[in-house]
């Protein structure tokens, strides 16, 4: 090897570092579970990526989108809790009466307030159940396909299963 | 004696988390930079959560004065 060889690669510039990412880190939250406690941690974990100015993006399917019918949230022939933890439903519900614990579709609403929150209905499921986006609540924002999903969750700092 | 004068004052006493720091961001989006917001909160994960939120949003926690009955008052300055 040449000295002006080795000169050259001695020399040789560190390699840029790579840019910085731009925009908000992500949450995504698959929400599969149509259980009042779980749908109400969903809800708060949602609040809190808005808290944090992170965009979250929200997949309901299959228990969460039949939840996300216009009108089932209130309806006490659809409210559940897991069925492990039947005992404690009554003191739930008797918190969330009492004004202790918010409902969780209003805390999800109040998320979207504050924050770059996105709900997004999975096709799949809607075709499922028969459902089209008017039969939702309002707080969806539109319908996806896993792909449109996992395109998200990839590059998410914080994916959940709920 | 505090130095600082409170813009917006919100009672979220009996408000369960997330509740108080809701409260909080709400009043700071209708606030100017440099007007403070002040909230009343009585619960635990409020107590710990909103100085760990008013950090990282980067804001100025102005005080988290101990009330009487327990509650404690957050006065927020609007930083950004």
């Amino acid at each position: 090897m040449t000295e002006t060889t080795a000169a050259a690669v001695a020399e040789q510039e560190p390699r840029a570092a790579a840019p910085e990412p731009a925009g908000k880190q992500k949450m995504s939250i698959i929400l599969y579970s149509g259980t009042v406690d779980e749908l109400t941690a969903a809800s708060i974990l949602a609040t809190g990526g808005a808290a944090m100015d992170m965009e979250v993006n929200i997949f309901l399917t299959f228990w969460a989108l039949l939840a996300m019918k216009k009108g089932a949230w209130q309806d006490p022939e659809q409210m559940k809790v897991s069925a492990e933890f039947a005992e404690y439903a009554p003191m739930m519900m008797e918190a969330v009466q009492q004004n202790k614990v918010k409902p969780w579709i209003e805390l999800l609403r109040e998320a979207k307030e504050i924050g770059d929150v996105n709900v997004y209905a999975c096709g799949m499921t809607m075709d499922l159940f028969g459902l089209k986006l008017e039969d939702l609540e309002d707080i969806v924002t539109g319908v996806q396909g896993v792909t449109g999903f996992v395109g998200d969750a990839r590059d998410s700092a914080i994916t959940l299963f709920i | 004696m505090p130095e600082y004068v409170i813009d917006r004052e919100i009672d979220a006493r009996g408000s369960a988390c997330p509740g108080p720091l809701m409260e909080l961001i709400r009043a700071l989006k209708a606030s100017e930079v440099g007007q403070v917001v002040a909230v009343l909160s009585s619960d635990q994960g409020s107590k710990v959560d909103i100085p760990d939120w008013v950090a990282k949003a980067g804001h100025k926690l102005l005080a988290a004065e101990e009330e009487e009955d327990g509650a404690t008052r957050f006065v927020v300055q609007k930083a950004r």
